[in-house]
């Protein structure tokens, strides 16, 4: 015979905690972000750098996967050229729903200094952005701010409703 | 043919499907180990490597056009975006070319030598160790792109110690620096100095007798002298082929001359041997840069050449001397108007012979700016070193050859 008696109203309650089906499928979409590897150019390394030994992105449960696939959030790091723009927009449409993206650096918000005959001005003429960095080439402090701010843009979401289509600026 | 309207590759000369047991492969342009952009059509004989085909112009940004509608001085921040893992290097090599221009590159004082120098042998650290992280993270060592970030990060704090950025400096400007050394910056860098060996030991201790790496780097990518020489190769890759050619001796700049140290080169010709040959370069910029404290200290003050013609005054003149303002406006608005004529300064870049030439009219803007980058020199080598080599092997090639796309496609 169990002699052991549990007071649920006290210390702590019950050992059960309610929430909705939203708040738990959030929770788990916005702490493991796969990030796909997109570098382009410069804001490529400080990618990298944000993903070593310093900065330690594995911390917000971001794993870096070169498959569009396996990926939830793209990491437009770098200038986006006309010559390129075509193959970025069969990688994002290769992703699976939700996916998020991350537009990193001058380059890839308007095109940055480059305003020339080869580059694209933005690169949310080809993909919806959900978050732009500023910066060039933004820090990795910059990037790591932004994963959290899309944690938070992530838990706000409704985990069932039908997405609709992102806008394209 | 092509269609105007739409952004679409050219593939007309291209025929996948093939009759005989040759396949093709696309390999990019977003691979994670192309290191940037690189688009490799690759014809396969089984595993075999039998035809390979880069492909680049994906980062192509129109540097060059930018420079000729810009002035000297504009034009300097965008040379930081070229090699982006040094990028001190390339805004020296910029420098250096119009210095060479005006003529003022005796008149740059010893301290801003040796504060560029200082600049230049940390950039060659910084690149070195991102070499060598992504070249192992490729080959399949996780551990060692941890290890050498490590590194890396203490190096960048001095560079953003010194100018405020981590990876796009711009620290060297036309005539000198603009900034002297930060009070404590010395001691940090001897510090950095002391504990970077152990580092380097780390590495060599995880990799110089792993069987793993040994076995994916040895015998490939052999490059013999011939073929280095008639593809252009330079830097640490053409030493690795036993050819003992570094433009910091052959035609020293700066005061390469007045500081000590080894040009290492090897005769192995594999990715191996030039593995250990990046080691080593490191060890030679560690001493380099010990030798340079006790200079920076003996130096007097002065950090812009005095060229009044060309360069602004200091601040102190332009805020008590009218001349001096009014001189300051019209450089910065109208911008300098070198000489006529034409001048090309080779650099020996961390990855190889970096040169900018520029063609000048007279005008403030360059009639011809046009930049030999030695990555896009080691690129084209891919045609002849990747067939005869597993499919596997091409990445570590391309990870052993260090080329980065900023400065391919410019």
């Amino acid at each position: 015979m169990a002699q052991h008696q549990v007071n649920y109203t006290k210390d702590g309650g019950l050992p059960v905690m309610l929430t909705t089906v939203d708040h738990l499928i959030n929770w788990g979409r916005s702490n493991s972000m796969w990030f796909l590897t997109y570098g382009l150019a410069c804001c490529a390394i400080e990618m990298m750098a944000s993903g070593a030994s310093r900065y330690d992105f594995d911390r917000f449960g971001t794993i870096f996967r070169a498959s569009p696939r396996q990926a939830d959030v793209m990491v437009v790091a770098g200038t986006l050229t006309k010559k390129h723009a075509e193959f970025i927009r069969r990688l994002y449409d290769q992703m699976t729903e939700p996916k998020w993206v991350i537009s990193m650096g001058s380059c890839a918000n308007t095109g940055g200094m480059f305003n020339t005959y080869a580059t694209v001005q933005g690169v949310d003429r080809v993909i919806p952005v959900d978050i732009y960095l500023p910066g060039c080439a933004p820090r990795p402090e910059t990037l790591q701010y932004a994963a959290m701010l899309l944690q938070q843009k992530i838990r706000r979401e409704r985990a069932f409703k039908k997405l609709p289509k992102k806008r394209l600026v | 043919m092509q269609q105007v309207n739409r952004l679409s590759p050219f593939f007309e000369n291209l025929v996948f499907e093939r009759s005989d047991n040759h396949m093709i492969v696309n390999f990019g342009p977003q691979h994670p180990s192309a290191h940037g952009q690189l688009r490799l059509i690759l014809e396969l004989a089984g595993e075999m490597v039998v035809k390979a085909h880069p492909d680049i112009g994906y980062l192509h940004r129109g540097m060059e056009k930018m420079g000729e509608n810009m002035i000297y001085n504009e034009f300097l921040p965008t040379t930081d975006r070229m090699d982006y893992i040094a990028a001190s290097a390339n805004n020296y090599a910029f420098a250096l070319a119009v210095e060479r221009l005006l003529g003022i590159e005796d008149k740059v004082p010893r301290r801003a030598k040796i504060i560029r120098m200082m600049l230049l042998e940390l950039n060659r650290i910084i690149s070195h160790l991102f070499w060598l992280a992504t070249h192992a993270l490729d080959v399949g060592a996780m551990s060692v792109f941890l290890y050498c970030f490590r590194e890396r990060e203490f190096a960048m704090d001095l560079m953003e110690d010194y100018c405020g950025a981590r990876l796009t400096h711009s620290a060297v400007r036309i005539g000198g620096v603009p900034l002297d050394l930060p009070e404590g910056w010395l001691e940090s860098l001897s510090k950095f100095l002391d504990h970077m060996p152990e580092g380097i030991a780390d590495y060599e201790g995880l990799l110089d007798q792993n069987r793993i790496w040994k076995m994916r780097l040895e015998d490939v990518g052999n490059l013999t002298p011939e073929m280095a020489k008639s593809w252009g190769v330079s830097g640490p890759t053409l030493r690795g082929s036993g050819i003992k050619y570094d433009i910091r001796k052959e035609e020293p700049y700066e005061l390469y001359d007045e500081v000590e140290f080894d040009i290492p080169f090897c005769d192995a010709r594999d990715s191996y041997g030039r593995y250990k040959l990046y080691m080593q370069e490191m060890r030679e910029s560690l001493k380099i840069l010990a030798q340079l404290i006790p200079m920076y200290k003996e130096s007097e003050h002065g950090l812009m050449a005095h060229a009044p013609k060309y360069l602004s005054a200091t601040k102190e003149d332009m805020m008590t001397q009218n001349y001096s303002l009014m001189q300051h406006f019209v450089l910065v608005t109208q911008g300098m108007r070198p000489p006529v004529g034409e001048v090309y300064a080779p650099t020996e870049s961390p990855k190889g012979e970096l040169g900018f030439f520029i063609r000048s009219e007279g005008e403030p803007y360059a009639y011809r700016l046009k930049i030999r980058a030695p990555s896009f020199f080691h690129t084209g080598l891919l045609t002849d070193l990747l067939p005869g080599h597993y499919l596997a092997d091409v990445v570590t090639i391309i990870g052993n050859l260090n080329i980065v796309f900023g400065e391919i496609d410019r």
